[in-house]
C-alpha cells in the first residue's frame, strides 16, 4: 500500500461502549458456531494462521457455471474431432476438403484434384492420415495461453475459479515436466501459421466447382471463408505471435514499423478467448459441412 | 457484481481519526433502527443483512449484523456504521476510501474487493453480505490481515538499475517506450492479487517460492523499462523471474486480472509477455542462436 506513513493498527485502542470484549485473548461468542476451525496440519485457505472459516469459498454467485461450460464444449469438440480424426472417411467432396485432413500427407489420401495432396508418408502408414496433420493445430491449442486457463480451470479445477480453493494438496504449475513444456507454444505457433496457410490454399479451391471449374462458389466456400478469417484471426492473436511482432523489443521507438504490428496484434489479443471459440466452433462446423456432403446427407447450394 | 467508479459519491464524514488506521468509535450519531425497520425519512434507505468476520489468530467465526444502509453507500460505509452502532472494537484497515490507497481489501460474499469500492446497490436488498478478511494472508484481527509477506517479496525484486552515462535530469524517454510500465504503475498495491492467487493461497508453502503476480509484473515494469541497466550490471530479471521469483507456478488462470480494481491487465500485458521473455532466453534454442550470431540487446 502507498500510504507507507500510516499510523498502526490501533487495535488496542480504550474500549467504549457495552459492546466490547475483552482483548487479548478473545474468544467471541459465535452466531454461527463456527469455533475454531483451523484444521491441524491444514494448508491453504485453512492454515493455521489464516481467518477460521470451515467453508473452502464463500461465493454466492454461479462460479460453477463458467468452468462447466468450457469443459462441456472442449469435450463436445475433442469427442467430435476424436471420431473425425480417426474415421478417415467422408472428408473431400469436390470441391471441398476438410481442415482435418489438410494438408493429406499420406499415401492413403483420397485424391483431391489440385487439393493438398503431399504424399510424404508412404504406403506403410494405415491410420488415418488426420493424425498426422492434426498434432500441430492441438499442439497449438494445447499449450495456447488462453486454452491452457480453460483447461486448467475447467477440467484440473486448478483453481475451478477465483477465491474458490482447489482441491489439490500440491501444486508446482508449470515448473517442471510435463507442463514445463508450456514454453514451446511459439513453435506451435509456426507450425499453425503454416497450417493455415495451407487452409487458405483449400478456400481459394473452394472459388471452384464440383468438375474443378474456376469462378464458382457455392453455400461451402463461404463457411470456409469464414472458418480461414476466424483461423488466422485467432492464429495471429496468439500471445507468442503478438511477443515476435513487436513484444519482445524494449524499445519501440527505434523500430516503429514492428511496434505499428505489435499495436494490431494487441488489439487482435484483447479478444483471443472469443477468437479461441469461434475459430474452434468453425473449424468443427467446416469439417462437419464436408462430412454431410460426402455422404450425401446435403447437398451443397450452388450460387454461381 | 461490478466494480464502479463511485467518484463523486459524497464520503459521510464520520470518521473523526483524520483518515487512517482503524476508524475511530465516534462515528455517526444515528441509532440504528430496530430488526426489519427502515430509516424514515430517508429515501432508499433499508436494513441489509450482514455476516462479517469476527476473530484473530486463535480462531473466530462470522457473527451476523443487520444494519442500516442508505442510497449511494459503499460496503465500507456499512462497515464504519457497524463500528458506530453496534460492534465498536471491529478491526478494519482503511485509508482514502476512494479506491486509491489499496487499504480496504477483504473479501466480499467470497469475492476479493475493496471495501471501498463495492456499491451496495449491486446487492439483493433481500441477500445476505459476507465479508471476511484476505483469506491468503495471516490474520491479525477481524477484517484485518497481515500483509507482510508482500513487503518480504517487494524486497527481494531488484530495484530499477540507472544507466551509468546519464545523470540525475538527463533521462529521456519515448512516450512509445513507457507505456506499458505505466500501466502496471497504476497499481495501488491492495494485494487483492497476491490474496486471490491460488499459487499462494492454497498453497502456503508455495509463499517462498512464489512472488506472486503483483511482484512478477513489477520485474516485466522494468524489464520493459527503457533504462534500465540491469543488464549492462550483469543482472538478468528475465532468467531470475523464472529462477528466483517463482515465475513457472504461474498457470496463467487470470484471477488476479479478474479482480485488479485498476483494471490493470496482469496477465495478458505483464505475466504472458515475461513468461514469452523467459521463453526467449530459457527455452528457445533459434532466439539463443540469434542473439549468439547478431550479439545484439533489445
Amino acid at each position: 500500500m502507498r500510504l507507507r506513513g500510516r499510523a498502526p493498527l490501533a487495535l488496542h485502542r480504550p474500549p467504549t461502549g457495552s459492546t466490547h470484549r475483552k482483548y487479548p485473548p478473545r474468544r467471541p461468542t459465535l452466531a454461527t458456531g463456527t469455533e475454531p476451525s483451523s484444521q491441524a496440519g491444514a494448508s491453504g485457505v485453512h492454515a493455521a494462521s489464516r481467518a477460521a472459516i470451515p467453508a473452502r469459498h464463500l461465493r454466492t454467485d454461479r462460479w460453477w457455471l463458467a468452468p462447466a461450460c468450457t469443459a462441456a464444449g472442449l469435450l463436445a469438440f475433442v469427442v467430435y474431432s476424436t471420431w473425425r480424426a480417426f474415421a478417415n472417411a467422408d472428408y473431400y467432396h469436390a470441391p471441398y476438403v476438410s481442415p482435418f485432413y489438410s494438408p493429406c500427407l499420406a499415401q492413403n489420401c483420397q485424391t483431391m484434384h489440385g487439393g493438398p495432396n503431399w504424399e510424404i508418408f508412404g504406403p506403410w502408414w494405415g491410420l488415418s492420415p488426420a493424425l498426422l496433420i492434426l498434432i500441430f493445430p492441438l499442439g497449438f491449442r494445447l499449450t495456447c495461453y488462453y486454452y491452457r486457463k480453460a483447461y486448467y480451470r475447467g477440467f484440473w479445477a486448478s483453481p475451478p475459479a477465483c477465491a474458490v480453493a482447489e482441491p489439490h494438496k500440491k501444486y508446482t504449475g508449470e515448473t517442471r515436466f510435463p507442463l514445463i513444456l508450456q514454453n514451446i507454444h511459439r513453435y506451435f505457433f509456426y507450425f499453425a501459421v503454416l497450417v493455415a496457410c495451407v487452409l487458405t490454399f483449400d478456400t481459394v479451391l473452394a472459388f471452384r466447382d464440383e468438375h474443378h471449374r474456376w469462378g464458382h462458389m457455392g453455400l461451402g466456400t463461404l463457411v470456409f471463408l469464414a472458418n480461414i478469417v476466424l483461423i488466422w484471426a485467432y492464429t495471429l492473436s496468439c500471445h507468442s505471435c503478438r511477443h515476435i511482432v513487436g513484444g519482445r523489443l524494449r524499445h519501440f521507438s527505434k523500430h516503429p514499423v514492428r511496434y505499428r504490428l505489435w499495436g494490431w496484434v494487441g488489439k487482435l489479443n484483447e479478444r483471443h478467448m472469443l477468437l479461441a471459440w469461434c475459430s474452434l466452433f468453425s473449424v468443427g462446423f467446416a469439417d462437419l459441412y464436408v462430412y454431410l456432403l460426402a455422404t450425401g446427407a446435403f447437398a451443397d447450394p450452388r450460387f454461381f | 457484481m461490478s466494480v464502479q467508479n463511485v467518484g463523486g459519491r459524497e464520503t459521510d464524514g464520520t470518521d473523526g481519526t483524520g483518515g487512517h488506521g482503524v476508524a475511530g468509535q465516534r462515528g455517526e450519531a444515528r441509532p440504528a433502527n430496530g430488526p426489519g425497520q427502515a430509516q424514515g425519512g430517508q429515501s432508499g434507505a433499508y436494513l441489509a443483512h450482514f455476516r462479517v468476520w469476527r476473530g484473530d489468530a486463535d480462531g473466530g467465526g462470522l457473527e451476523d449484523f443487520r444494519v442500516e444502509v442508505h442510497e449511494g453507500e459503499v460496503v465500507l460505509d456499512i462497515i464504519h456504521r457497524l463500528q458506530a452502532t453496534q460492534a465498536s472494537d471491529l478491526a478494519v484497515r482503511w485509508n482514502c476510501k476512494a479506491g486509491k490507497c489499496g487499504s480496504c481489501s477483504a473479501e466480499i460474499n467470497g469475492r476479493p474487493r475493496l471495501m471501498c469500492m463495492t456499491r451496495m446497490s449491486v446487492f439483493d436488498r433481500t441477500e445476505t453480505v459476507t465479508v471476511t478478511p484476505m483469506r491468503a494472508f495471516p490474520v491479525v484481527r477481524d477484517l484485518v490481515t497481515d500483509v507482510s509477506f508482500n513487503y518480504a517479496k517487494a524486497r527481494e525484486v531488484p530495484a530499477f538499475v540507472p544507466p551509468a552515462e546519464l545523470g540525475p535530469g538527463e533521462y529521456r524517454m519515448q512516450q512509445e517506450d513507457v507505456n506499458r510500465s505505466q500501466e502496471f504503475r497504476k497499481c495501488i498495491e491492495c494485494f487483492l492479487c497476491q490474496n486471490t492467487c491460488h499459487v499462494v493461497r492454497d498453497h502456503e508453502e508455495n509463499k517462498a517460492a512464489f512472488a506472486g503476480p503483483r511482484f512478477l509484473m513489477r520485474i516485466a515494469e522494468l524489464d520493459m523499462h527503457p533504462l534500465d541497466a540491469a543488464p549492462e550490471a550483469g543482472l538478468d530479471r528475465k532468467g531470475t523471474a523464472q529462477d528466483e521469483h517463482g515465475l513457472g507456478y504461474c498457470n496463467i488462470t487470470k484471477c488476479c486480472t479478474e479482480v485488479c480494481p485498476e483494471n490493470i491487465k496482469i496477465t495478458d500485458n505483464a505475466l504472458i509477455p515475461l513468461k514469452e521473455r523467459v521463453a526467449d532466453r530459457k527455452y528457445d534454442p533459434l532466439v539463443w542462436l540469434g542473439n549468439k550470431i547478431r550479439r545484439r540487446g533489445q
